[in-house]
């Protein structure tokens, strides 16, 4: 198979205590503690008014991190195909549908039913940026980060274009808190060309690995890797953050790992 | 792109178990819509529920996947000979070469939705047994599919709505395009529950009546459910004159509104301008279009317009949501599979239900079956978010 690869242009994130990719690349290079908060919102400005009102935690999350990877690259998102990736979605949506269906009269609201689908976040990107290119939205329960950005890469190798890859989860609340213990939100994005156009931060190479996914050397770091499906990427964030060569184990299915190489961008 | 052979392929709608009941259903004219029955639900609509999904039994060791979803998906597997066909195919290219894309937008949410009616009364905790993994998450249908094929290659769900498992096409053409697979079992599964029927329902989108696509007095959709599968491998020089092929594939987002395609209906057809484009092809030579065709007055008016912008108003089509329902995440898998069929069988399926279509759609709307020796054909598939995808797929001679 030749070799999956992309370089990195641009980066967004959003989660408990790491409020930009500035931020978040301090922790991971241990120059600045991670004292864990609880993830705060950006409004999203971007939005009509309308639509804005009907948006819940993931909509704002995947916003936020989407246009953070963007602004960063200097790259208009109007012009990117998407890759949305999610293990549980929106979870407070689903809560409530759950619960008005398990009521006699089920009278669901509409706006709560067009935002159940699982590319509502995508949807949303959509009518915020007026991006017109193909926006795909994956799920792989804990392996979501992985197969989002798998399908990336082959859409970077394939179609010869830049992708916006954009991981995220969010916490259910009770009773599904109990069964899907996900404790806050988390939102990556990885802006993602076949080349360096301008200042990119570092290339992807992708391989296979049997050996175990790299963990946090941090503990309460390696906790929140472990709990939040998106924040499987902070391996690779950490490594992005040092700026130096390596290579980087992160999850995917049972018995695999995605191995990335991770060099400087010529 | 490069051809992609659809080695084998399945589909078990309302309209018959597997290939041949489908096929003589299309022939027949025969809708699979009824009043519907399901569960509790007293909404005054037709369905096109599955017969005897509950009566399938998952075997032992995937009881962890146990929901209706799942066993709609493990009744249309025993089909037509597609499990034995994947099993061939990994052992010629290694289980971890074939991978697993399926589409579905509710995956096994009924199960959810049911026990959300016996949680506990004082902790309001889910009852024993709920199963997030194996019926709950969206996944649970690629991890229920690649573990029952024996398979350990990439996996994915894609849930872009209705237009899901026509993007699952795009996502293995991609990765086997890449060199990350050799082969990919595509499609998808949705299934019958209280979200959707309640859901369209109070977006006042569902029709009283089996559902009439392209219509004059069309009044909504009718809901289906539906499990249909394709092996796709590269076409390479070895494919038989009568093998249909996946040629293009096109994808676009609107970026106009959650539930509504823009009028002028561009986003379906900048995804039709993509597969034509992905394929070489000139719009004259797609011979027959199946089209989304949902029934609700908007979508199929911003169709009709797309498609007569692109292929011209002559090209012969029709909606089989007549037939089968509305799908939602499986409706571009049956309906990819029911273009090859088209194409085996020389078939263009009439487009049932519809009495008189309405004039104001540049359509050539087909309330008759036709038979005509088809080369290639397009399948439309939309879904909310502004998620569009076509198929083109095409007789290999």
């Amino acid at each position: 198979m030749s070799a999956l690869q992309a370089c990195i242009e641009g980066i967004g994130v959003l989660g408990p205590g790491l409020p930009d990719w500035p931020s978040t690349a301090r922790v991971l290079q241990g120059a600045s503690p991670w004292q864990p908060a609880p993830v705060v919102l950006p409004a999203p400005g971007c939005l009509p008014s309308a639509e804005r009102r009907r948006t819940g935690t993931v909509v704002r999350l995947t916003l936020a991190v989407g246009l953070e990877a963007a602004r960063r690259a200097g790259v208009d998102p109007a012009q990117l195909p998407t890759v949305f990736t999610s293990s549980g979605g929106d979870g407070q949506n689903c809560h409530e549908i759950c619960e008005v269906l398990a009521t006699a009269e089920r009278e669901l609201s509409p706006t709560r039913f067009h935002n159940s689908v699982h590319n509502a976040p995508a949807g949303y990107w959509g009518i915020a940026t007026g991006a017109t290119a193909a926006a795909n939205s994956l799920c792989a329960h804990d392996a979501s980060f992985g197969a989002g950005l798998l399908e990336a890469l082959c859409q970077v190798a394939v179609d010869h274009t830049p992708v916006l890859l954009i991981a995220y989860d969010a916490s259910y609340p009770e009773p599904m808190r109990s069964v899907r213990p996900i404790p806050d939100a988390f939102g990556v994005a990885l802006l993602l060309a076949p080349g360096a156009n301008g200042p990119s931060l570092a290339r992807l190479e992708l391989a296979w690995s049997e050996a175990p996914a790299d963990r946090m050397a941090d503990a309460a770091l390696e906790s929140l890797r472990a709990s939040i499906p998106a924040a499987r990427s902070l391996p690779l964030l950490a490594q992005l953050a040092r700026a130096v060569p390596g290579r980087v184990l992160i999850d995917y299915l049972d018995g695999a790992c995605i191995a990335l190489e991770v060099s400087a961008c010529r | 792109m490069s051809p992609l052979v659809l080695r084998s392929f399945t589909a078990t709608s309302a309209i018959g178990r597997g290939l041949a009941a489908t096929l003589a259903s299309l022939h027949a004219r025969r809708s699979g819509l009824a009043p519907c029955r399901f569960e509790t639900v007293s909404l005054d609509t037709a369905v096109g529920e599955v017969a005897g999904v509950d009566a399938v039994a998952l075997p032992g060791e995937l009881a962890e996947f146990e929901c209706r979803n799942n066993r709609l998906a493990w009744l249309a597997l025993a089909q037509d000979g597609f499990t034995e066909a994947v099993a061939e195919s990994a052992a010629r290219h290694g289980r971890r070469r074939v991978g697993v894309f399926l589409g579905t937008s509710t995956s096994g949410i009924l199960e959810t939705e049911l026990a959300y009616r016996r949680r506990d009364p004082r902790s309001g905790a889910l009852p024993e047994g709920f199963s997030y993994r194996g019926a709950h998450n969206t996944f649970s249908l690629a991890a229920f599919t690649q573990r029952a094929l024996h398979l350990e290659g990439p996996a994915a769900v894609i849930s872009c709505a209705c237009s899901s498992s026509a993007k699952v096409f795009a996502s293995a053409r991609r990765a086997i395009e890449a060199g990350v697979i050799d082969a990919a079992v595509v499609g998808g599964v949705d299934s019958l529950c209280l979200t959707t029927l309640h859901g369209f329902h109070a977006l006042q989108l569902v029709a009283p009546r089996p559902c009439r696509p392209f219509d004059v007095t069309r009044d909504g959709l009718s809901i289906g459910e539906a499990a249909a599968f394709a092996l796709l491998e590269r076409a390479g020089d070895a494919v038989d004159a009568d093998a249909v092929l996946l040629v293009g594939t096109g994808e676009s987002s609107d970026a106009w509104h959650m539930s509504a395609p823009p009028p002028d209906g561009r986003g379906a057809r900048a995804a039709m301008l993509k597969a034509l484009a992905a394929a070489g092809l000139e719009p004259h030579e797609i011979g027959y279009i199946n089209f989304h065709g949902t029934g609700t007055p908007s979508n199929d008016a911003a169709e009709g317009l797309a498609v007569a912008s692109v292929l011209g108003k002559d090209v012969p089509g029709s909606s089989t949501k007549g037939a089968t329902g509305h799908t939602l995440g499986a409706a571009g898998a049956l309906e990819a599979v029911i273009c090859a069929l088209a194409l085996e069988a020389g078939l263009m399926p009439a487009g049932i239900n519809t009495t008189q279509v309405d004039p104001a759609l540049p359509v050539n709307y087909l309330r008759e079956n036709r038979s005509a020796k088809l080369a290639r054909v397009m399948s439309n598939s939309f879904g909310f978010g502004g998620s569009n995808c076509s198929l083109i797929l095409a007789r290999a001679g």
